[in-house]
């Protein structure tokens, strides 16, 4: 039973559509990269998965029992107000929110699992410090754990390595990548580095308006789609 | 005049007790709002809540039992109304507030006049709180105060980040949808001491001045509420002992603390 499901999908601003044709259905457990080039509608498929946009076309169906509760999200650089007043501990925590359910306010569990995520992207020496005072790459780090905080099933990561350093950067792949193994968590990320993409992932979708290309990341390899995305070049 | 013979008297007692209240509610409510760029709503909701004011008293029925249900429903569309990309939000707030006006005073001169109690929907008046008034108040600002106590955490994550919370499976319309009830009870009760021209300050100036000194969401909203209610007892006894209009007065008090937040945060 598919986590979940796209059939001829399609998106539009404004009655232009961006996007369209996308077909395409995870199991839990899967990893799914989302490549395609600037503007050739990844972020809008994210919101389109996630309930954020509506399909114009065609239907996003969520399987396997999934909740929206279950559900981990990064955005892509988020136009968070500069000057919002809260700190790195407030931001994190507030991805247990989802956890809450008929409470009113979070417990010990969840101030442990904000601590632990805080603690897996090395960021528990800010927790005080303020949010807006963070460099770019400290900011997406914050923002990953927050995630991470949310996530029970589904994690959505919308190019989660932007801003940090190499060496973050790797850490970045290997910790989700582990999220994904030892958690079991079904994981859809867009990315532009498509070597990571075809190393660390188990499912390619390639966009270009359309979907050009879904299927493993072997099969990707020797795809067309993936020759021309690399100008000829074979991964 | 001492303050023990200024707080013998009742109306004194009763809007220092009304106000204070309010006063946090205000700060509470104005943090978020500010956050979200929706500080104008305050602002067209006291309008509208004058000019449900105004045809209340032409009409002879209670002025709060009007205001409060015609600001909610106003609140609720001027959110939806921010919110769609179609239309230009701002502009909308200001033809609905400006027009919300102008029916009142054409309502107000064709009835009872340009009167003493018009001028103090206007620019307040801490004499205009009957005791009726001051008991149902009370009670509302509890509950808008409780109400977000309760849902601070939720509050919290839909101001920082509406998409987040959305996406992860909050409610964000329903909270959107509080915030806005809350607001526009928060207004309406306000208007009478402060005045409608005045009261937007009263959720404006408290949150501003917190966020120049603090640096997390809780500590912001806590000082914006101690601000809020700090200003309000300074203006008010200011304005018993100087004799100048009271709304005015406490605008004032949280201009200048507003001032000092500035030069405190400026220096780190
Ligand atoms: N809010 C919006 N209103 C109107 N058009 C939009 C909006 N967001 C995106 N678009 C359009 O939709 C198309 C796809 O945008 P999208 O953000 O999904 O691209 P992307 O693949 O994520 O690109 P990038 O690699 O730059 O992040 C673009 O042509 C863009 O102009
Ligand atoms: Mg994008």
């Amino acid at each position: 039973m598919a986590i979940i499901q796209c059939e001829n999908a399609g998106f539009a601003y404004d009655g232009r559509t961006v996007l369209e044709g996308v077909n395409f259905s995870l199991n839990a457990g899967d990893y799914l990269c989302v490549v395609g080039e600037n503007g050739s509608g990844k972020s809008t498929l994210i919101k389109g998965l996630l309930g954020l946009k509506k399909p114009d076309r065609g239907t996003v169906r969520f399987g396997d029992g999934l909740k929206s509760t279950e559900i981990g999200y990064l955005p892509q650089q988020t136009q968070l107000q500069r000057d919002f007043p809260a700190s790195v501990g407030e931001v994190v925590l507030s991805g247990c929110l989802n956890s809450l359910g008929g409470r009113f306010r979070y417990n010990r569990e969840d101030r442990e699992r904000a601590r632990k995520n805080m603690e897996r992207m090395g960021i528990e020496d800010l927790e005080k410090t303020s949010y807006h005072a963070l460099s770019g790459g400290q900011q997406q780090r914050v923002l990953l754990a927050r995630a991470l905080c949310a996530t029970k099933k589904l994690l959505l990561l919308d190019e989660p390595v932007t801003g940090l350093d190499p060496v973050a950067a790797g850490e970045m792949y290997n910790l989700i990548k582990l999220v994904n193994l030892c958690d079991d968590i079904t994981v859809i990320m867009v990315s532009h580095d498509i070597h990571a993409a075809v190393r660390y992932a188990t499912h390619i979708l390639h966009l270009g308006q359309k979907q050009l290309f879904f299927g493993t990341a072997a099969e990707y390899k020797e795809s067309d789609a993936a020759r021309r995305f690399l100008g000829g070049n074979r991964i | 005049m001492t303050i023990v013979q200024m707080l013998s008297y009742h109306f004194m007692q009763r809007a220092l007790i009304v106000g204070v209240l309010v006063s946090l509610c205000a700060a509470l409510l104005g943090v978020s709002l500010v956050l979200k760029r929706y500080s104008m709503i305050g602002d067209g909701l006291s309008h509208v809540g004058f000019g449900a004011l105004a045809i209340a008293s032409a009409l002879h029925l209670a002025p709060l039992a009007v205001a409060v249900p015609v600001v909610i429903v106003t609140a609720v569309l001027l959110l939806r109304l921010s919110q769609s990309s179609r239309v230009k939000g701002d502009a909308m707030i200001a033809i609905i507030s400006s027009s919300a006006l102008a029916i009142g005073v054409i309502c107000v001169s064709l009835t009872t006049g340009m009167n003493t109690e018009v001028s103090s929907y206007m620019f307040g008046s801490i004499l205009s709180l009957s005791r009726s008034d001051a008991i149902l108040s009370v009670i509302l600002s509890l509950a808008v105060l409780a109400l977000f106590l309760l849902f601070y955490p939720r509050l919290f994550a839909v101001t920082f980040d509406e998409s987040f919370s959305k996406a992860t499976g909050t409610r964000t319309e329903l909270y959107n949808t509080l915030l806005a009830v809350l607001t526009a009870v928060t207004v309406v009760l306000g208007m009478r001491m402060m005045g409608a021209l005045l009261i937007s300050s009263l959720i404006i100036f408290p949150a501003l001045s917190a966020m120049r000194i603090c640096r997390s969401f809780k500590a912001v909203v806590l000082c914006a509420a101690g601000i809020s209610a700090g200003c309000f007892v300074l203006g008010t006894v200011a304005s018993f002992f100087l004799e100048t209009p009271t709304g005015a007065s406490i605008v004032v008090a949280d201009l200048i603390c507003f001032g000092i937040c500035s030069l405190l945060g400026s220096r780190d």
